[in-house]
Formats: C-alpha cells, sequence, structure tokens
C-alpha cells in the first residue's frame, strides 16, 4: 500500500492541563513529517472530561503539567484507565513526555501526597530533594542518532526490569543513579526530555510513525526526508555536552 | 559607622566606574556586591533616608519599562527619584542603584525609589527594606527551569507581601493569577486594567496561564481575553472574578501610536503594541494611588525613550532598524503582534541565546505563535545565536523558511547590505545585550 494513502490520528491528551512547556513542538513534529510525505495527519485534543475513543487513535502525546496540575487529571485519567490499558496491549503507539511519563506508572508520590498513575506500565515515581534540570543526550537502541533534550524533573523514576529508552551519554536521566532515561515498553515510549523532544529527533518521531502506520496497515517503508536542519540541531548539543 | 557606609559607597562607585563599560550590568551588580560586603546594613540605611515612598515593581513581563516610566513620571514632577533603570534587578542590582545614588558623604538625598525586583529575589530584598507600594504586572510562564512552576513564584510574592502587611498593591486586574495573589494575600491593594474588547484574541491557540480558579479549582469563564490569560474573566465554581477595576484604561487606540482615556485624561504615547497599554497604566496608576497629580504625564511619555532594547530604533545606511526585547512566550506573541502592525516589506532577525539569565532550556520557542509571520508581509527571516539551530527547526515545522547565520553581527549587516530597508530584531535576555552593542557600532561607524 502506498503511504499516500494511509493517514494518522493523533490524540493529544489534556492539553488544557498537560502543556507544560513546548509539547506543541512534538504535535507540530509528527503532523509535518506525515504530511511531507503526501500521509494525511489529523491531531484530536482530548479536554479533561471528553470522552476518549481510542480505537480511532494511531498515537497518543500524554504531555507534561505542573503537580498540581497532573493530580487534577490523574482523575481523569482513572475514568480511561481500562480502554487505555487495552490500546497499550494492543500495540497502540504511546508517547508520554515528563509528567506524563510519571502518570504512565503505578504511582508518584510527592511530598505533598500520592498522585495516582494509570499503571499501564510496571514503574513508579518517587519525589525526592532537588530538581534534575539540565540538557541530556542519550543513546538509544532506538535509533542510530543520539537523542538530545532538557530534562526538568524532581521525581525519580524506577523502570524495574523494564528496557529503558536510553542509556544517559550526558544529564541525569530516570534517577540520576541509574544512568538510564525513560522507559520503553510494546510501543510506549516515556521519557524526561520534554517538549520538543521530536523536532531535534527526527529519527525518534519517524520511529513513532512507523510504528503506527505498521500496526495499522502492515509492512510499511517511510520516504526519507531532508533532515540536515535536524540533523545540525541535533549535532550541535551533541557536541556541546559529549565530547568525543 | 558612617565612616563605614562612606567606605562602601565610594567602592561602589569607584567599582561602577571601572567595570561597567567593559563588563555592562555585571558591573552594577559588582558594585552593590562590594557595598554589601564591606557594609551589610548599607541598603537598609539608604532605604531610610528616602524622604517620601518606596516603589518596587515585580511580574514577569514590563518590569523595566514599567519601572522606568515610573520614575520618569515622578521625575517629571519635579522629584528626585533612585532608580535601577538598567533592569539589573537581583539583590545586589537594587543595593547598587542606592549606593550608585547616595552622595560621597554617605547620605542619600531623595524624594522616592522606583526599583524593580526579581520575583524570586524579593525574598533576599525585603529583609532590608519594606517597600510602601508593589505594581505588580502580570504571570506568565518564564524561565521554567530558573523557577520550578508559576505556582513557586506566586509562593514567594505571597510570602513577601505577608511579610509587608501596609504595602499596597498597585495590581494588573486583568490578570486572574496578579489579581488572585493580591486578593489572597491581605495587603491592601489597588487596581488597574481595560473593560473594553481591544482585540478579539478568543480563537487563538495561544497558550494561556490560570485557565483554573487558583481559589477552588473551577475552570475560569472568559467574556474576553486581551492577550495570553490577560483578560475579563470570572469563576464557575465560586465567586472569584475580575475585580472591580479602579484605574481604568478606555477609548484605546492601537497602531502606530498609542492612546488611551483613564480618570478622564487623555494619555498618548509614541510606541507600537498593545501590551505598552499595561506598562502605561501601570506606571500611571502606581503614581496617582501615591498621590501625586501627575500633571506631566503627557510631556513624559512624549519624551520617555524605552531604550535598553525595548522598541529601540537604529539607521544604519538607510536601513531602519527596531530592536525588540521578548524573553517568554507571552512577550514574544506580543513582539509579533507589534511587528505585524507594521504592514510595510520588512526582514526579521530572531536572536535565541540560552545563557544561565536566558534560562539554559529553550522549549518555550514552541509556545509562540510563530506560523503568525505566514500572514506577515515579510522579505526573509534569518535566526540567530546560540540556539539558532532550535529557532530554524522552530520555523521549519511551521513550513516557513529562515537563513541561519550564529553571529549577530554577521546577520545584521548581511541583511543591511541585502535586506528590504526595514529590519526587525528580536532578541532574548542575553542577546539584548551583544546585539545592541553590534547596532550601536554600526551606528556610529557611519
Ligand atoms: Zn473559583
Amino acid at each position: 500500500m502506498d503511504t499516500k494513502d494511509m493517514k494518522i490520528t493523533i490524540g493529544h491528551l489534556y492539553p488544557d492541563l498537560l502543556n507544560l512547556y513546548g509539547d506543541r513542538g512534538n504535535i507540530a513534529c509528527m503532523m509535518q513529517r506525515c504530511i511531507w510525505r503526501g500521509i494525511e495527519a489529523e491531531t484530536i485534543e482530548f479536554n479533561t472530561g471528553d470522552l476518549i475513543d481510542f480505537s480511532k487513535l494511531d498515537i497518543v502525546l500524554l504531555g507534561g503539567g505542573s503537580d498540581r496540575e497532573q493530580a487534577i487529571v490523574c482523575h481523569n485519567l482513572l475514568e480511561i484507565q481500562s480502554q487505555f490499558k487495552e490500546y497499550v496491549e494492543d500495540n497502540g503507539v504511546v508517547i508520554a513526555v515528563c509528567g506524563g511519563y510519571q502518570l504512565l506508572g503505578k504511582y508518584y508520590k510527592t511530598d505533598a501526597g500520592m498522585i495516582e498513575g494509570l499503571n499501564l506500565v510496571d514503574i513508579y515515581t518517587e519525589q525526592e530533594e532537588g530538581r534534575l534540570i539540565d540538557n541530556i543526550v542519550l543513546q538509544s537502541d532506538l535509533v542510530k542518532m543520539p537523542v538530545v533534550g532538557f530534562e526538568n524533573h524532581g521525581g525519580r523514576t524506577y523502570i524495574n526490569d523494564n528496557q529503558p529508552f536510553g542509556k544517559v551519554l550526558y544529564g541525569a536521566g530516570n534517577d540520576g543513579k541509574s544512568g538510564y532515561e525513560g522507559v520503553v515498553y510494546k510501543n510506549v515510549i516515556g521519557t524526561y526530555l520534554h517538549g520538543p523532544l521530536l523536532p531535534k529527533n527526527p529519527q525518534i518521531c519517524d520511529y513513532l510513525i512507523q510504528k503506527a502506520l505498521e500496526r495499522k496497515y502492515g509492512t510499511v517503508e517511510l520516504s526519507p526526508l531532508d533532515d540536515s536542519q535536524e540533523n545540525m540541531a541535533n549535532e550541535y548539543i551533541y557536541h556541546r555536552f559529549v565530547k568525543e | 559607622m558612617r565612616l563605614r557606609r562612606m567606605l562602601a559607597i565610594w567602592a561602589a562607585k569607584i567599582t561602577e566606574k571601572i567595570s561597567v563599560h567593559v563588563f555592562h550590568r555585571q558591573g552594577v551588580t559588582w558594585a552593590g556586591k562590594i557595598a554589601l560586603k564591606i557594609y551589610p546594613t548599607i541598603l537598609k540605611e539608604l532605604a531610610g533616608q528616602v524622604k517620601n515612598d518606596i516603589f518596587i515593581v515585580c511580574g514577569t513581563n514590563g518590569k523595566t519599562t514599567t519601572n522606568n516610566m515610573l520614575c520618569a513620571a515622578i521625575e517629571a514632577e519635579g522629584y528626585k527619584v533612585i532608580c535601577n533603570h538598567t533592569g539589573s534587578n537581583m539583590l545586589n542590582g537594587v543595593v547598587a542603584a542606592f549606593a550608585l545614588g547616595a552622595g560621597i558623604g554617605g547620605s542619600l538625598k531623595a524624594d522616592y525609589a522606583c526599583i524593580e525586583v526579581d520575583e524570586a529575589s524579593t525574598r533576599r530584598v525585603f529583609p532590608h527594606f519594606k517597600p510602601d507600594y508593589m505594581v505588580l504586572t502580570n504571570l506568565f510562564r518564564d524561565q521554567l527551569d530558573r523557577y520550578g512552576e508559576i505556582d513557586i513564584t506566586m509562593n514567594i510574592l505571597k510570602e513577601v507581601m505577608q511579610q509587608a502587611p501596609d504595602m499596597k498593591v498597585i495590581v494588573n486586574g486583568d490578570d486572574a493569577l496578579s489579581a488572585y495573589l493580591a486578593m489572597d494575600s491581605g495587603n491592601p491593594f489597588v487596581t488597574y486594567g481595560i473593560s473594553e474588547k481591544v482585540m478579539d484574541d478568543k480563537d487563538s491557540h495561544e497558550i494561556r496561564e490560570g485557565r483554573f480558579c487558583k481559589r477552588c479549582g473551577a475552570q475560569l469563564h472568559y467574556n474576553f481575553y486581551h492577550y495570553s490569560q490577560l483578560g475579563d474573566y470570572a469563576c464557575t465554581g465560586c465567586d472569584f472574578k475580575r475585580p472591580e477595576i479602579q484605574f481604568n484604561g478606555s477609548e484605546i487606540e492601537v497602531g502606530d501610536h498609542l492612546a488611551f482615556t483613564v480618570e478622564g485624561r487623555r494619555l498618548q504615547a509614541n510606541y507600537k503594541g498593545f501590551y505598552n497599554a499595561y506598562n502605561i497604566l501601570a506606571a500611571y496608576s502606581a503614581a496617582r494611588t501615591a498621590g501625586l497629580k501627575v500633571e506631566h504625564f503627557n510631556d513624559m511619555l512624549a519624551r520617555f525613550n524605552p531604550e535598553n532594547g525595548r522598541m529601540e530604533q537604529f539607521m544604519i545606511k538607510d536601513t531602519r532598524i527596531v530592536l525588540n526585547l521578548a524573553k517568554n512566550p507571552a512577550g514574544f506573541n506580543q513582539n509579533i503582534s507589534a511587528v505585524m502592525q507594521d504592514e510595510t516589506l520588512k526582514d526579521i532577525i530572531i536572536v535565541i541565546n540560552d545563557n544561565a539569565q536566558d534560562g539554559t532550556d529553550v522549549s518555550w520557542l514552541w509556545d509562540v505563535d510563530f506560523d503568525r509571520f505566514k500572514e506577515a508581509n515579510i522579505n526573509s527571516i534569518t535566526v540567530s545565536g546560540i540556539r539558532c539551530h532550535d529557532m530554524g527547526l522552530r520555523m521549519k515545522y511551521v513550513d516557513i523558511s529562515s537563513m541561519l547565520e550564529p553571529d549577530v553581527g554577521k546577520a545584521i549587516c548581511e541583511r543591511v547590505e541585502n535586506g528590504c530597508g526595514n529590519l526587525y530584531v528580536l532578541v532574548n535576555y542575553t542577546a539584548l545585550f551583544s546585539t545592541r552593542n553590534v547596532l550601536k557600532k554600526l551606528e556610529g561607524d557611519r
């Protein structure tokens, strides 16, 4: 099947609460990289209280929010937990960033109390002294290029036996100790690399698009795009923070 | 002890003299740091010598312009005012403003002080003196890597307001976050705002803070938005709503110039950018609240040069250049509106740095509505600065092509040679100083 006849629907969950820092960059990146290839792309925003039909979605984006906003969201999430779980187990693609990443797990324990998570992946998060704030560079098994971004989190996430998203080359990662960042479970990626993760990591963006299309249409080959600008931006961060 | 205070003042003056021309604002900061080191109670004592009132100006955007304008308005009435004009707004900068304003005899002859203070630094400034008035301009998301979250900034401000329970807050009533803070603190407050709809911003995709009531958590309903979260709001869950506005700007004119009526007076300024109406209104309300008649306010506005890269104009060869600072999404969106009010063909250079003072995280670029440039009459866009690659991608993903030139000096010269003669340079915080130096030098070389 020609990719020109394909369509991807992105569900952006709770932008009214979880939009802490540039999550629009991830949406714009997924949309454009489909459109530039002639793949139809659509984003549906679901605000708190909206009904979500996961069977209509190919990629779900769960963004970052403040602790207070996360606590509000978590009530809404519990209502959709079983459908969301079904979507994940059925290889639905999810990119969960920052606060969204924390919500994937069992719980997020903060000084102010316990935020119950979606329990989609067997991980948990606990608030510890000090925030981990800096540029970050990873080497991920999912792609060839290094993954570059920015992290800013007070929670430390423990991923048990799950596969990490990447090995930390610069920065703190999940807990500042393990040397790993994020989690990969089926077609779910959870990561602290917040906001515009995808524009500087086009291979991660294409990985998500590829997985979403394969789930829907079977084998798919994405046509290459001119990524010289993306590669330059990626290389700049890599060279600045990771010495050869 | 008077001798020690004199020593501290001399040291500050000497430090400033020898370092400010080389290190710019850093020099002012050092002057304050040294003065405080030599004489730790210097700020307390000098602030105590201000004859009438001390104003401090806080809030995410518009601090420097509002504070300098307030200072100019009071000076226009014939008073002597201490002011941190350069925008050096942390503790050392505040100390420097007083120390440099004092006489070499060690005492201060000033009627008023107008001091902008970085929100997080209020905690370090308030132990030295309690201001009579706090102007609170607005609260937007800004440099989250430094402050954590807006909630943290609000907690700090509430804490210092409660340390100075007699301090009257002059607050932007159109901002639900600032207004809530003033009400919640228990401090006396007066409000300013704009009650008429100026432009309909309801359908914009702008990221807005404070969509939820800080008192009860329910969603706020807006009758209209001015921009960002500024507008006319009321809570759907409790009785929190936009407070009654004491200083109301009406019959607003925006475009090539700004004009509006407040207290039956028509105020007029030669600036672009609707957000400047708030800066003018804030300065006016503060001066009036302190009992000043401000009969020369319009003369002051006519003379007032925002400088410091706030819509600052330059002429190089035949190119008219406007330099403007924008350091967060709300500020940048307002800048874009101001640029678009000029309908003639233009070149744009955007300079983005990620130094500590800028906030090392540039994710906020994705919260700015750059796609609006698609509808503007634009000849070219050049991206520059340390994070020019990020800025270039930001444009690429809204299908706008841009040229890349990391060196801002080269970028400006190239556009002066080959551009259309009308150039806007939009810069974030630390990029302002390097860019302004380049422009000053080029203008001087002519
Ligand atoms: Zn309420």
